[in-house]
């Protein structure tokens, strides 16, 4: 299996800015292209341990992340095409790092139904998963930035893929996405991070990514088993905790996170009762990073279902 | 690999000797015609589908999923519709994708749907928005201008949301805005329609493939317009069937509705497009001198609107048709006298609202 970091610079390079660069990620193959410094930039800094599509893979999404036109170089600004077709408004050059990644996402979110989809990271130690489903700000990505600094392994930090009657996750892991103060946080937090380039005044705020595949298996594809579902809030001030929570109330609450449930139908609901019953279900309330790492430690060391 | 599409959908058997690339650009073409469930159906149908890669089926399989949950919520949808204009005597009649899912037609195979359309006659509309209200669905404030413009010179009435739902509802009260040159007799619409399950109805089979043909060329956006070709296309091959005097009154109930030029287009790219059988002489009566004086300044236009968005079959000039069409489609749907003064305020009211910084 070839490797970005692999391909001499100027190879990997020169297919960005021409016919695209195709790689593989988990279940899916991106071809990308762009012309785009802070682009390539990003991809180098982030993508390098991801392998390399073969010449003849299928390519699920075929993107761009490019200035096009005078009137674009002018302005500094460049756009997001999908398949041929730009669904989104223009944005800012220095915004086009994130929104490659955004992008890469919403190819995810909207194009695939194959697995019941919820809006979680996913971390795995031992082989074993821990899914953990979020609205934005509750401190999901920061969580899975922390744990893949002590050598957790991060399945995705956006997207649980679970197929429907397994109880089991793909992975597709692509760097951790964070948001203002959570990318301090994280310096502070492990001073040796890598991330990417930052993009500010995003519509989420000031955005980076984090290179989160320093565990030697980060980019398997085999489904792992789903040992428990963690609902993380970062909440400051308040008391930390790590407790069981109902698996009724869980399954509704996965439901709510979820990109899909209600479009698969009975498959989506039979996918999600199996899913909730063979994990174990916890509330995670946190505000420091290292407390919040030990319990999860704890909970791989004994809480998670067999 | 060009127009992979429309060889598939015509010919569905030659997709089991492509290669992924090939599979991925037809997957691309058919996703941005909002065609991919469509085109999953037929393969389906055609015993192709199963032999694809895994990698290639899944996205059909993905498409075909969201029309499953589409035909459900429609099912469920209709249903309070249904329930809400019965209690004012009202009969629910769907337009369009609905109607072609609620009758369970050929047609409907994969179709995806975004809005639900019904035809109301105009004296029940009041009545018809309250019973609606009360089921939960309410048109989201608009301004003063836009209200009154609907009310006056539309042929629906602003769209209703249901929040609860999350599916809006387009109220109808005729095919074409009444500032359109035909004016359509909508009570002829009306009394030939055809009742497809209890108290749900549909046009008759000749009034859908008008009306189907109406809106297409009507249209001044062209995200759907091969998807409409294809409807076309279905109902074409399938209506004859199940009416053997189809194309007997097909030409003439178009004149009397005054919607003979859409039925031509109609037609004619079904024809062109998907090699649609359409009997010499119908096409002859359809056909008026004046028709084929316009037809290869029109076939330049349309037959680049009906091509997918995408860059294998993108024909030059795409863009400068395009926007010709969307001009034409003003023209066709409002004179002048009343289109100048609306587009100059819709304009003014744009500037108003990106200065008060109160757009979007």
């Amino acid at each position: 299996m070839t490797r970005l970091r692999d391909l001499p610079a100027c190879e990997w390079q020169q297919r960005l800015s021409q016919d695209g660069l195709a790689l593989r990620v988990g279940p899916y193959v991106y071809r990308i292209r762009s012309n785009v410094p802070v682009v390539r930039e990003g991809i180098g800094a982030m993508y390098g341990d991801f392998p390399v599509a073969q010449v003849d893979d299928y390519i699920d999404f075929d993107i761009a992340l490019s200035t096009r036109g005078l009137r674009q170089r002018l302005r500094d600004e460049a756009e997001f095409i999908c398949d041929g077709v730009t669904p989104f408004e223009r944005i800012p050059l220095g915004q086009a790092y994130a929104f490659l990644e955004w992008g890469m996402n919403w190819c995810v979110a909207l194009h695939t139904n194959e697995y019941l989809k919820l809006h979680a990271a996913v971390v795995a130690r031992d082989n074993r998963a821990v899914v953990m489903p979020g609205v934005p700000g509750a401190g999901k990505s920061t969580l899975c930035a922390a744990l893949a600094l002590r050598e957790w392994r991060v399945l995705s930090d956006e997207h649980a893929m679970i197929p429907p009657g397994s109880r089991a996750t793909v992975p597709v892991y692509r760097p951790v996405s964070l948001k203002n103060e959570s990318i301090a946080k994280i310096r502070a937090f492990a001073p040796e991070a890598v991330f990417g380039p930052q993009s500010k005044e995003t519509h989420k705020g000031v955005v980076a990514h984090l290179k989160a595949d320093g565990a030697p298996d980060s980019h398997d594809t085999a489904p792992l088993p789903v040992g428990a579902l963690v609902f993380p809030s970062y909440q400051p001030g308040s008391p930390q905790r790590l407790a069981p929570r109902r698996r009724t109330e869980s399954f509704m609450l996965a439901a709510y996170h979820s990109f899909n449930y209600s479009l698969l139908g009975e498959v989506g609901f039979d996918a999600m009762r199996t899913l909730v019953a063979g994990a174990n279900c916890y509330d995670l309330q946190y505000h420091d990073l290292d407390w919040a790492v030990d319990a999860m430690h704890q909970l791989a060391d004994g809480g998670m279902r067999e | 690999m060009s127009y992979l599409l429309r060889d598939a959908l015509i010919e569905p058997s030659g997709v089991a000797g492509m290669d992924n690339a090939q599979l991925a650009c037809l997957v691309a073409q058919a996703r941005n015609s909002r065609l991919l469930a469509s085109l999953a159906a037929r393969l389906a149908e055609a015993g192709v589908l199963s032999q694809l890669p895994g990698a290639a089926q899944r996205h059909f399989d993905g498409a075909t999923l969201v029309h499953e949950k589409q035909r459900r919520d429609l099912a469920y949808d209709a249903d309070l519709v249904r329930k809400a204009l019965a209690t004012r005597g009202i009969p629910l009649l769907l337009l369009k994708g609905g109607a072609y899912i609620a009758a369970e037609l050929p047609v409907s195979h994969g179709r995806l749907i975004t809005d639900i359309d019904i035809l109301v006659p105009k004296s029940d509309l009041p009545a018809a928005e309250a019973a609606l209200n009360t089921q939960g669905w309410a048109s989201p404030p608009i301004s003063a201008y836009d209200a009154s413009y609907y009310r006056r010179w539309s042929h629906e009435i602003p769209a209703l949301h249901n929040a609860r739902r999350d599916t809006t509802l387009d109220v109808h009260h005729n095919i074409l805005p009444p500032t359109a040159g035909p004016t359509i007799d909508a009570g002829l619409l009306l009394r030939d329609r055809r009742e497809v399950s209890p108290g749900i109805y549909t046009l008759s089979y000749r009034d859908m493939v008008i009306h189907s043909a109406t809106h297409l060329f009507q249209e001044g956006e062209f995200h759907h317009g091969l998807r409409d070709v294809w409807d076309l296309d279905r109902m074409l091959r399938d209506f004859p069937a199940r009416d053997p005097s189809f194309w007997d009154g097909l030409v003439e109930r178009a004149a009397l509705l005054q919607l003979e030029t859409p039925l031509y287009h109609g037609l004619n790219y079904a024809q062109q497009v998907f090699k649609t059988p359409v009997p010499a002489e119908v096409m002859a009566e359809a056909q008026s001198p004046l028709r084929k004086l316009r037809k290869p300044l029109m076939d330049f236009l349309y037959l680049r609107a009906f091509r997918p968005d995408h860059p294998e079959t993108r024909l030059p000039l795409t863009d400068t048709a395009l926007y010709l069409l969307y001009v034409r489609s003003h023209y066709l749907r409002m004179p002048l006298h009343l289109l100048l003064p609306h587009l100059a305020r819709k304009a003014w009211m744009r500037r108003m609202d990106q200065r008060d910084g109160t757009t979007q």
